[in-house]
C-alpha cells in the first residue's frame, strides 16, 4: 500500500512562503465536508515556514523549513479517548473529522507538535489534511507542493519500505524522532537547523597593510584530539559546520608556515560561533 | 437599384430578424435586448436608405423610414461606408477610419447609443465559451496576475481557490540548457509569486468598498469643508449620483477655471492587463476628458536613468541593462556571482514570480561562487549562501572605488576593452589615484565609509579582478531597484557600469545579471506588455505609436493640457502653487536634462484631483505631506475611485467602488510590460499569454475601472467616442487579434482554454549574449530596437549610444550640459549621501539608518493590508495581542543599546513623523542599520491625521522628499535616519484597542 509522505529540503527552500498562502488560500472559506471545516481566515496556520539563523555577522547562515501536521503512523491525537473522531486513512493520512471533534478541545493537547488547532467559531480542532479532498478527486499532489518553485517541498507516495530506503539514502529526519510517532514529514539537509559551526576570519598585516589569510590550515581539536581540518577562503574564512548541538568544547588551531596557533580555545557549542577577525 | 443598395437594405432589414433569433436562443442576450424601449434610426445622410427599429419590452418592430425623433441615429455618409460598416465580422481600420473623417457618426442618447452598440457586438461575443468544468463541481478560469498567471477555481459565483498553471502535453515543449557538462530543464508550471496566491483574500477582503460614497460634510453645491479630509466619514450614494457629481465637477471646474484644473492621480501599478491599465483605460479616459497629468518620475530605475545611462546609453531602458542571452552565459561561463544590492528572491524580477528560484540553485550546483554586498543578509543571500559583506547603505560606491582602484594598482583589469572600447580612462585613473581630490581610493579609504575592512574590499576585489564575474544589480541584476534609490544611487550606478567596463563588459562569463534574465524564450513573437498602451490611443506617453497602434486600429486620442505634475512634487504643486519636474524621456540620453514648470504657461492651476489606484502613502517618500495636501482648500474636488479603503482613499469626498482584475475582462503576457522593460518576458521559463477571464461578477455595486470610466464619459457625451461600442470582452479579443498568437491559435480555443503558451526556440536560434558584440567589435546583434537609427553616433548598429559611440568613463552628455551641474559632475566622485552614514559625523539625533526595500509579499500595496492572506506571514507582519504590525528589522547590538526584545512593539520615528512597527531583533542587519519594507498600504495615524504617529506601517513617512541631485527627479527614498525606542503608548492603545 502506498502512502503520502512530505518531504522538506532545507537547502532548497527560498522561504517565499508560496506553500504557506496557497495552504491558507485552500482552506479560507472553503468547506470540505467529510474533510475539513473552513481555517479561520487569520491567525492560525496549518502549515507554515520557520526560520532559523545561525552564527554571529557577518558569518552567519539564514535557513527555512515547513511544520505541519506530520500524520503521524503512530499518531498521539489518536487515543481510545479520541479514535472516534481522529482516525488514520490507509494512505497515511490522519483526518479530523470536522463533525465528529466538534466541542473536542482535548484533541488540540493531544499533538505534541502543535500542529492540531482550536477553531474558536465552530469549535472543533482543526490541522493540515494533506489536501485530501484535493487527491480523492484526482489531483496529483497537495496545493504547498505544487507552488513550490524550487522542489524545496515534495509529496511522494510511497510504500514504507520505498520510503524507509529512501530516509536511508538521502539522510532524512524526522521531528523530535525521541517521541518514536512514526511522522510522515521528513527533512533533508537537516543539519542546518539542527547543527552548529564554528567560524572564523583569518589575517595578517604585512608592512602596515592588512590582508586577508587565505589557504591556512585550520584544525578542530577535541581534548587535545584532531576532530577536522579546514582551509581559509580567499577572504580567511574558515567553517567548521555540522557539529552536534551537545556543550562539548571545542580548540581551533591554524597551522601557518609550520607553526601551529592557538586561534580559540573552549569554545562551548552551545550555538553556532563566529569567533570574529582573528590577526595571525 | 444598384446592387450595393439592395444589399444594404437587405442588410438593415434582417438585423432585427438576427438580433431576434439569438434572443431566443440566449437568455443573456435577451437580458440584454429587454433593457431597453427605444428607437434607433440606421440612414445614410440623405435618406436615400434608411430603416429605424423600435425596441419594446423585447419585441423588436422596424420600418424603412426616417423617424422624426429617434433615440440614437447612425448616420452615415455613403453606401459604401455604410456595406462596410455593416458587414460582419466587424473591420476596425474601416471603422476607425470611417469616424475620424465623418462618415459614419453616432449621435443621440449616450446609454442608448452604448446600449445598442454593445446588442451589435453580443451578436458574435454572446456565447462564446470559456471556462472548464472540474470534477470537483468548480468551473476553472484563467488569469493573468503581477506575479504570474493563475487557474481560478469559482464554484456558485465565488473563488474557491487560485493555482499556478501546469502545461499539459498540449502545451509546447520546454528547453534544456546545458552547462559544463549538466543539463538544466524548468519545470513545465508557471512559478508565480507569493503575492499572486494572495489573490482570492484580497477579492473577499472586508476593506472592499461595495458602493460609492460621499463624505458626509462635502456638499458640491455648498460647504465643502476641504479641511475635514481624513477625519469626517461617508455615506452611501448611488452611482447615478456619485457620476451626476463628479461629471458635474468636471465640467465646473473646467467652465470655473480653464484647461488644466482637473488633474489624475495614480500609482505606478495598478493590476495586470492590456485593456484596465492605467496605461490603457485611464490614459484614455485622462486625454479624452484633458487633464494635467501627475507623471511617474523613472522610480527604482533612478540611478541608471539619471546616472549609468549616461556613460554607456540604453536611455530606452532608462539606463538598465537588456541581459540578451546571460542566463546561459552565466551558467556555462561565470566562476563568481557578485549581488551588490540585489535581492531577486524578494522583487521576483518585478512581476516574474519565483521562476529564477530554481537557475540559482542550478549555479550553486555548478560551483559559482557568490557574494553579497548588502547591509540586510537578504532573502537571496539565505538562499544562496556565500560571503556576505555588511555595507553600510549609501556608501557602496565609495567601496567601488576603492575595488577599481586595486584593479588598477594590480593589472586586474582588461587593458584591451580599455583601450579600444572605452574613453575618459586616463582622467578616471587620475580620480582614482587622488590626482583629482588628494584623496587616492585605497581600500583603507573606503572602510572609513562603507564599515567593510580593507582587507576584505581587497579580497574581494583580487578574487573578482581574477575570475569571470557576473554583477548582479538591482531586482533582475541588470538595473533597478536597490541601492539606486538612496542619495547616493546615481554614483552608484555610475560606477557600477564603469566596474563592468574596467572587466570588459559582454566577454563570455563577465556580464550583468543574476539569472533573473536572459533566458532562452521566444523573443520575436509580438505580443504586446502593457507599455504598450492598451486601448489609450496615446500616441507619445506610451508605446502604443511602435507596434499597437497600427496592429489594433483604435481611435488616437491627444490631451489637449499638457501641463504635468512630477508626482513627487504634487503636494508642492498644489501647496505652494509651484513645481518643478523632468520629464521621463527614454527616446535620448539628453531628453531627461529638460526642465518642465508647474504650472504650465497659461494653464489654470489644479483644483479637482482625480485619485486612482493605489496607496501613494506607503510608496511615496516623505507621505505626511499628501495628508496636508489633501486638507488643502486649494482642491475642491477629491474623487478616489479605489478598489479598497486603505491609504488615503479617506482623504477623498466622493469615492467610486472599482473591481479588482477577477472581476472583469481583460487580457495579458506574463512578465511582458514591453517599453522600458523590453523583452522582460526573458526572466521567463516560458511565454505565457492569458485571457484574463471575469471569473466572478463584481462585489457589491462595484464596476471596473473601465466602465466607471465609460459611464462618466457618457454623461459627458463621449461615451461612444471613449469605447468604440465596446466592452472589455471585445477589447480583449481586438488586443489578441492584434498580436502575433493570433495567427498560431483561433481566437475561440484561446478564449476557451484561456491560455498560451509559446513554443521554446529551436537551440540554434536562441539569442546573441548582450554586450558581447561590443565586446567583439562587431555590429549589434541582439533583438534590442535601440538605440533610434539616429541615436547611433557610428554607422548603424555600430558602437552604443554615448557621443563617441564607445563606453565613456567621463560622460560627453554631462560634459555639454552647461554649467556643469556639481551634484552630478561629468566625473564621478564620491560623496556621502546627503541622509545616511556620514563618516565622523555624528548622526544625532537619529543615529540608524533605515534602508526601505521593495516589499515581498505585496506587490507595491497590491495585497498588503485589507485582512489579506499575507497578514500571517512571519516575515511580512507579526501578530502581537490580536493586532498586525508592520515589521523593522535590527541588529542585536543596536536592539540591546535601546533595550528592545524580539517582537516587541516600537516607535521608528524622526522629524518627518513616527511609525509604530514591531522589531525583529536578528542577525541579519549590520549594526547601525535597521531595515523595514516600504509600500505599506495601510496608513492609520492613531490621531490626528499628518501629527500622530502611524500603526499601519507606512514607513514612507519617514524617508526624504529631497531629490538626489538637483537637475533630475531621482527620488532619493530608500534611506533615512530615524530613531527607534520601545513605545511607551502600547498599554495605553492595546488597552484601546480592545
Amino acid at each position: 500500500m502506498k502512502k503520502w509522505n512530505l518531504i522538506v529540503d532545507v537547502e532548497r527552500c527560498n522561504n517565499c512562503n508560496n506553500c504557506l498562502i496557497a495552504t491558507k488560500d485552500e482552506y479560507s472559506g472553503n468547506d470540505f465536508p467529510g474533510y475539513s471545516a473552513p481555517q479561520p481566515d487569520l491567525g492560525t496556520l496549518w502549515l507554515t515556514v520557520k526560520r532559523h539563523e545561525r552564527g554571529q555577522a557577518p558569518m552567519i547562515d539564514v535557513s527555512h523549513y515547513v511544520e505541519t501536521c506530520n500524520h503521524c503512523d503512530n499518531a498521539a491525537c489518536i487515543t481510545d479517548k479520541t479514535k472516534d473522531a481522529v482516525y488514520k486513512r490507509d494512505d497515511g493520512i490522519v483526518i479530523i473529522d470536522p463533525v465528529k471533534s466538534k466541542g473536542r478541545k482535548d484533541i488540540v493537547g493531544t499533538c505534541p507538535y502543535g500542529q492540531i488547532f482550536w477553531n474558536e467559531e465552530l469549535q472543533i480542532p482543526q490541522k493540515w489534511t494533506f489536501d485530501a479532498h484535493l487527491l480523492d478527486n484526482g489531483w496529483k499532489e497537495p496545493r504547498a507542493t505544487q507552488v513550490c518553485p524550487t522542489e524545496a517541498l515534495v509529496a511522494i507516495k510511497a510504500t514504507d519500505a520505498e520510503m524507509a530506503q529512501k530516509v536511508d539514502q538521502e539522510g532524512l529526519d524526522v521531528l523530535r524522532p525521541e517521541l518514536g510517532l512514526s511522522p510522515r514529514v521528513y527533512y533533508k539537509n537537516f543539519g542546518r537547523i539542527q547543527s552548529g559551526f564554528i567560524g572564523g576570519s583569518l589575517y595578517s598585516v604585512k608592512d602596515g597593510i592588512e590582508d586577508c589569510l587565505e589557504n591556512a590550515a585550520i584544525i578542530l581539536e577535541q581534548n587535545g584530539a584532531k576532530i577536522s581540518e579546514a582551509k581559509t577562503d580567499i577572504y580567511g574564512d574558515f567553517k567548521f559546520d555540522g557539529l552536534e548541538i551537545n556543550d562539548l568544547i571545542y580548540d581551533v588551531k591554524a597551522d601557518i608556515n609550520g607553526k601551529t596557533l592557538k586561534i580559540a580555545e573552549n569554545i562551548k557549542m552551545s550555538e553556532s560561533v563566529f569567533l570574529g577577525n582573528i590577526l595571525v | 437599384m444598384s446592387i450595393k443598395k439592395i444589399r444594404l437594405k437587405a442588410t438593415l432589414f434582417a438585423l432585427p430578424k438576427l438580433f431576434a433569433v439569438k434572443a431566443k436562443a440566449s437568455a443573456t442576450f435577451r437580458a440584454h435586448l429587454n433593457q431597453r424601449n427605444c428607437t434607433v434610426q440606421i440612414r445614410l445622410a440623405d435618406n436615400s436608405v434608411a430603416r429605424y427599429f423600435t425596441f419594446n419590452n423585447g419585441k423588436i418592430t422596424s420600418k424603412a423610414e426616417v423617424h422624426p425623433e429617434p433615440d440614437m441615429t447612425m448616420l452615415m455618409k455613403d453606401l459604401d461606408t455604410a456595406l462596410t460598416l455593416m458587414t460582419p465580422p466587424v473591420d476596425y481600420a474601416e471603422t476607425i477610419h470611417a469616424a475620424k473623417n465623418f462618415r459614419v457618426n453616432m449621435v443621440g442618447d449616450e446609454e442608448v447609443i452604448a446600449w445598442f452598440m454593445q446588442m451589435a457586438n453580443k451578436l458574435d461575443s454572446d456565447g462564446w465559451k470559456y471556462g472548464e468544468q472540474m470534477a470537483d463541481g468548480c468551473t476553472r478560469y484563467t488569469q493573468m496576475t503581477n506575479g504570474g498567471p493563475l487557474h481560478v477555481y469559482v464554484k456558485e459565483g465565488k473563488i474557491i481557490r487560485t493555482t499556478v498553471i501546469e502545461f499539459g502535453d498540449d502545451d509546447p515543449g520546454t528547453w534544456t540548457m546545458e552547462a559544463r557538462g549538466k543539463k538544466f530543464t524548468p519545470a513545465r508550471k508557471g512559478k508565480v509569486a507569493p503575492h499572486s496566491l494572495a489573490m482570492k483574500s484580497v477579492v473577499y477582503s472586508d476593506k472592499r468598498i461595495l458602493h460609492p460614497m460621499k463624505r458626509v460634510d462635502f456638499d458640491p453645491d455648498g460647504e465643502r469643508n476641504p479641511q475635514n479630509r481624513g477625519k469626517s466619514g461617508y455615506e452611501r450614494i448611488s452611482w447615478d449620483e456619485a457620476l451626476n457629481i463628479v461629471s458635474k465637477e468636471i465640467l465646473r471646474q473646467k467652465q470655473e477655471h480653464g484647461p488644466g484644473a482637473v488633474a489624475i492621480a495614480h500609482p505606478s501599478h495598478h493590476q495586470w492587463g492590456n485593456v484596465g491599465y492605467y496605461l490603457s483605460s485611464l490614459m484614455r479616459f485622462g486625454n479624452i476628458l484633458g487633464v494635467t497629468r501627475v507623471v511617474l518620475n523613472p522610480d527604482s530605475w533612478e540611478g541608471w536613468y539619471w546616472g549609468a545611462m549616461h556613460h554607456y546609453g540604453n536611455s530606452m531602458r532608462l539606463g538598465a541593462t537588456g541581459g540578451y542571452g546571460t542566463l546561459e552565459d552565466a551558467l556555462k561561463e561565470c566562476e563568481l556571482m557578485v549581488y551588490w544590492s540585489s535581492d531577486p528572491e524578494s522583487q521576483f524580477g518585478a512581476y516574474a514570480g519565483t521562476e529564477s528560484s530554481e537557475r540559482r540553485l542550478w549555479a550553486k550546483e555548478l560551483g559559482i561562487k557568490t557574494v553579497h554586498i548588502n547591509p540586510h543578509y537578504s532573502p537571496t543571500a539565505a538562499f544562496t549562501g556565500g560571503k556576505w559583506l555588511p555595507i553600510r547603505p549609501g556608501t557602496d560606491t565609495a567601496m567601488a572605488m576603492a575595488i577599481m582602484y586595486i584593479w588598477l594598482e594590480e593589472d586586474l583589469y582588461d587593458k584591451d576593452f580599455i583601450e579600444n572600447r572605452t574613453t575618459g580612462f586616463d582622467e578616471w585613473c587620475a580620480y582614482l589615484r587622488g590626482e583629482v581630490d588628494g584623496t587616492p581610493k585605497t581600500a583603507e579609504w573606503q572602510e572609513a565609509e562603507t564599515g567593510i575592512a580593507a582587507r576584505d574590499v581587497r579580497a574581494l576585489a583580487r578574487e573578482w579582478g581574477r575570475k569571470k564575474t557576473y554583477l548582479g544589480c538591482g531586482v533582475n541584476g541588470g538595473g533597478f531597484g536597490g541601492a539606486c534609490r538612496n542619495a547616493s544611487g546615481i554614483q552608484w550606478a555610475r560606477a557600477m557600469v564603469m566596474m563592468m567596463a574596467m572587466q570588459g563588459w559582454g566577454k563570455p562569463g563577465v556580464n550583468f545579471g543574476n539569472l533573473s534574465v536572459g533566458s532562452p524564450v521566444d523573443m520575436e513573437t509580438y505580443f504586446p506588455g502593457y507599455g504598450e498602451g492598451g486601448i489609450s490611443g496615446e500616441l507619445t506617453a506610451t508605446g502604443s505609436a511602435t507596434n499597437n497602434y497600427v496592429r489594433m486600429p483604435h481611435i488616437l486620442t491627444m490631451n489637449p493640457v499638457t501641463q504635468s505634475i512630477p508626482r513627487q512634487r504634487l503636494p508642492e504643486a498644489i501647496l505652494e502653487g509651484e513645481a518643478e519636474g523632468y520629464f521621463l524621456d527614454p527616446l535620448s540620453i539628453e531628453a531627461q536634462m529638460r526642465p518642465f514648470q508647474y504650472p504650465a504657461p497659461g494653464y489654470s492651476k489644479v483644483h479637482m484631483l482625480y485619485r486612482y489606484g493605489g496607496s501613494s502613502m506607503g510608496t511615496v517618500n516623505s507621505s505626511n505631506r499628501f495628508v496636508k495636501m489633501y486638507q488643502s482648500a486649494e482642491l475642491e474636488c477629491v474623487v478616489s475611485q479605489s478598489i479598497w479603503m486603505e491609504g488615503e482613499t479617506e482623504f477623498a469626498d466622493i469615492i467610486l467602488p472599482a473591481c479588482t482584475q477577477f472581476e472583469r475582462w481583460d487580457i495579458g503576457e506574463w512578465s511582458n510590460s514591453a517599453g522600458f522593460g523590453f523583452h522582460w518576458v526573458s526572466q521567463l521559463n516560458h511565454r505565457v499569454i492569458a485571457v484574463q477571464q471575469k471569473c466572478i461578477e463584481p462585489l457589491g455595486e462595484s464596476k471596473s475601472d473601465y466602465q466607471i470610466f465609460w459611464n462618466l464619459t457618457k454623461k459627458l457625451g463621449l461615451g461612444a467616442m471613449f469605447s468604440e461600442g465596446c466592452s472589455e470582452l471585445d477589447w480583449t479579443k481586438r488586443v489578441f487579434e492584434s498580436s502575433d498568437i493570433s495567427k498560431h491559435i483561433s481566437w475561440k480555443k484561446f478564449l476557451k482554454k484561456g491560455y498560451y503558451v509559446l513554443p521554446a526556440v529551436a537551440d540554434d536560434q536562441r539569442t546573441a549574449v548582450d554586450m558581447r558584440w561590443f565586446y567583439d567589435g562587431k555590429p549589434k546583434d541582439v533583438p534590442e530596437p535601440f538605440p533610434l537609427p539616429g541615436g547611433y553616433s557610428h554607422k548603424y548598429l555600430h558602437g552604443l549610444q554615448t557621443q563617441s559611440g564607445k563606453f565613456e568613463f567621463i560622460p560627453n552628455s554631462l560634459k555639454r550640459l552647461k554649467p556643469e551641474n556639481e551634484e552630478r559632475p561629468a566625473l564621478l566622485q564620491y560623496r556621502a549621501p546627503f541622509e545616511g552614514y556620514a563618516s565622523g559625523r555624528p548622526n544625532k539625533p537619529f543615529p540608524l539608518q533605515l534602508v526601505t526595500p521593495h516589499q515581498r509579499f505585496s506587490f507595491h500595496t497590491a495585497q498588503d493590508g485589507k485582512n489579506a492572506a499575507i497578514s500571517d506571514v512571519p516575515d511580512h507582519k507579526i501578530l502581537i495581542k490580536g493586532r498586525y504590525y508592520w515589521i523593522v528589522r535590527i541588529s542585536e547590538a543596536d536592539a540591546e543599546a535601546r533595550g528592545i526584545a524580539h517582537h516587541d512593539v516600537v516607535k521608528v520615528f524622526n522629524e518627518r513623523g513616527a511609525v509604530i512597527c514591531a522589531a525583529e531583533v536578528t542577525t541579519r542587519m549590520a549594526k547601525g542599520v535597521v531595515h523595514s519594507y516600504e509600500s505599506s498600504a495601510n496608513y492609520e495615524p492613531l490621531g490626528e491625521p499628518g501629527n500622530s504617529p502611524d500603526i499601519g506601517g507606512c514607513v514612507n513617512l519617514l524617508t526624504p522628499a529631497r531629490m538626489q541631485s538637483k537637475g533630475t527627479v531621482a527620488s532619493a527614498g530608500s534611506l533615512c535616519l530615524v530613531q527607534i525606542e520601545k513605545w511607551d503608548g502600547l498599554a495605553a492603545f492595546q488597552e484601546a484597542d480592545k
